[in-house]
């Protein structure tokens, strides 16, 4: 609660002294803050880096993800194949670095879906109030209640994405991930638009005639923004994991498509004799989370005053 | 507070209906003929298909079906499994396996989390603050299935310290390193929460004003900044024990424990609908009451909250 507050007073801060030059506003606080906190650029320098992977691999490797060398397989890291082979003979590097992007695209793509409809779900309810609320509420608490790891895989099951094309499977994924996980943003996006409603800005708007689009438009989601977007950032982690556990129960991602999910759970038989092509794919993996969590953890570190 | 608890008891009732009729929908829709092998090498009789369909009222548009379902279970029965099975049979001997697990998975984070939180919490900025930061991230960061494999392999197969995998009827020893597990994620959020909570607290005058009446530091901070911490770390725990219960899927897989997780699972697989929309409907009751006994709690921490 008062954190969420303290974000939504930095926003507003910011908004109100964008121009001012002299005196420093709390976003203009915060972003010194972030400046010198070297988990910040650590965790931009490694996006950035995962990012660039997924729309661009061949900048980091020029060996074909399919290439498969059969008489190689489960070789240990060695110079022509810096993490090995896998079982198929596949270079564990190359399929690392082109297994990024169905993380990303997941993560991103998911986290887009919910901010936009758990944002806009939550507003509404606590902008509307009355039945309106009280029915927008318990839809919400059904969704809450069927566990999301259940809810995919039934998703998943009655959509068959097995043999469809690759930008369809990732499509169903982030779906599936999507219908239940904005439940947990619309109820946070509620309680922060419900702290913002009754300021003066919001009331003085109102008395000079502004209409209620107008109103939630320019005044109420830039001031109730802040908790949406750092929890949204530390949820992109967590759906990219939750991904690649789809992937290890056999029903998100599907080989030929090439995924960290989907080489973890291919090579995790394998964890006694061949270590190393379970090791690769999960420390990328690890290290996009981690990124994604420790770059929402400094956000809101810096956002927060209390903890400076 | 009877009034209270008859309110919200009333408020699960459109909660439920809207659960179930959502994964009944999602697990008719999927395709496939429920009929299909069940009578061996050679497609059923007419005669058959035709009872079964009406049994099952597949014929039925699906409101209506879900309303004769809805009917049937008000009686406390929920049907027979593909197997002919009684599926509240199943569910009594899997839901104690998982419940065991979950519950011991819910001790272990509390029990560890809370404790990590205190210590990093007392010593702010320290080394042990620090350590339990960096590895709560890197708990968070690491996908649980490769926790779990990387735990069977060491602390069972090579250390032989546990037992690998989990019989019928598990003991409690037994059942201990996957609790563990499961619970690993959540014993780095709570530890988290708590230390959040505590900081915040500990700044809190009321603390100030017990050590100045000359409290000792043990009893300020165990009893007046500790019971104020709890309120967020017990909303946390009780909205995780239904994510234990139905996110066991993957636990259970791989120490081949047979729980609920792994029926529902199987039963998605064989389009056993029966089996699974029961099977969810008790995983959502069960998470709807340890809801409201968390908010009846918060009312013993925090006399202020009362529930009249």
């Amino acid at each position: 609660m008062t954190e969420s507050a303290t974000v939504v007073q930095a926003v507003e801060a910011t908004n109100a002294a964008g121009d001012v030059g002299e005196a420093r506003s709390l976003g203009a606080d915060a972003w010194r803050a972030l400046r010198k906190k070297p988990l910040f650029w650590v965790s931009l320098v490694l996006i950035t880096i995962f990012v660039l992977m997924a729309i661009w691999p061949s900048l980091f490797t020029n060996t074909d993800p399919d290439h498969a060398v059969l008489r190689q397989a489960r070789e240990r890291p060695n110079a022509n194949a810096w993490f090995g082979r896998d079982i198929q003979g596949y270079d564990i590097y190359s399929r690392v670095v082109y297994g990024a992007r169905a993380s990303i695209l997941v993560g991103v793509l998911t986290t887009t879906f919910t901010v936009l409809l758990g944002g806009a779900i939550g507003t509404l309810a606590a902008y509307a109030g009355g039945w309106v609320d009280a029915l927008v509420s318990r839809v919400t608490d059904i969704f809450f209640a069927v566990p999301l790891l259940l809810g995919a895989i039934l998703f998943m099951a009655a959509t068959q994405p097995r043999g469809k094309p690759y930008f369809v499977i990732i499509l169903l994924v982030v779906t599936a991930i999507s219908i239940l996980g904005w439940p947990s943003l619309a109820r946070l996006m509620r309680s922060s638009v419900m702290q913002v409603l009754p300021n003066d800005y919001v009331q003085a708007a109102r008395a000079l005639g502004a209409s209620p689009w107008r109103i939630i438009r320019k005044h109420i989601i830039p001031n109730a923004m802040g908790p949406l977007i750092v929890v949204s950032t530390i949820n992109l982690g967590a759906y990219i994991a939750a991904e690649a556990t789809l992937s290890f129960l056999g029903i998100g991602l599907q080989p030929p498509v090439i995924s960290w999910g989907v080489s973890i759970s291919d090579a995790i038989v394998g964890l006694r004799t061949t270590p190393h092509m379970l090791a690769f794919p999960s420390l990328f993996l690890s290290l996009t989370v981690l990124a994604f969590i420790m770059l929402g953890d400094a956000i809101r570190d810096a956002f927060d005053p209390k903890t400076r | 507070m009877g009034k209270y608890i008859i309110r919200r008891l009333l408020q699960m009732i459109p909660v439920i209906i809207g659960t179930t009729f959502l994964i009944f929908y999602m697990v008719f829709a999927l395709p496939g003929d429920p009929t299909a092998g069940k009578c061996g090498e050679r497609p059923c009789p007419a005669a058959y298909v035709a009872k079964y369909r009406a049994e099952h009222n597949l014929d039925d548009p699906m409101p209506i079906r879900y309303a004769k379902y809805v009917a049937k279970t008000a009686t406390g029965d929920l049907g027979t499994n593909r197997y002919g099975v009684k599926v509240t049979e199943d569910l009594k001997k899997r839901y104690v396996v998982t419940g065991k697990l979950a519950l011991m998975a819910v001790a272990v984070e509390v029990v560890i989390g809370i404790a990590a939180g205190i210590l990093s919490g007392i010593r702010k900025g320290r080394f042990i603050d620090n350590l339990v930061l960096v590895s709560t991230l890197f708990v968070i960061s690491i996908p649980v299935f490769v926790i779990g494999a990387l735990c069977q392999y060491f602390l069972g197969v090579k250390w032989g310290l546990f037992p690998v995998t989990v019989s019928a009827k598990p003991t409690l020893y037994e059942l201990f390193m996957p609790a563990f597990v499961l619970g690993s994620l959540s014993i780095a959020y709570v530890a988290r929460l708590t230390r959040t909570n505590l900081v915040e607290n500990l700044r809190a005058d009321y603390v100030r004003t017990a050590i100045a009446k000359g409290l000792s530091r043990k009893r300020a901070v165990g009893l007046h900044a500790l019971r104020n911490s709890m309120i967020p770390v017990i909303t946390f725990v009780g909205f995780d024990f239904g994510g234990l219960l139905g996110g066991a899927i993957v636990t259970e897989r791989i120490f081949n424990i047979q729980g609920i997780g792994g029926y529902i699972f199987r039963s998605i697989y064989n389009r056993d609908g029966v089996a699974v929309v029961g099977a969810v409907t008790a995983l959502v009751i069960v998470y709807l009451l340890v809801n409201l006994l968390v908010d009846l709690l918060y009312g013993v921490l925090d006399p202020r909250i009362s529930h009249d």
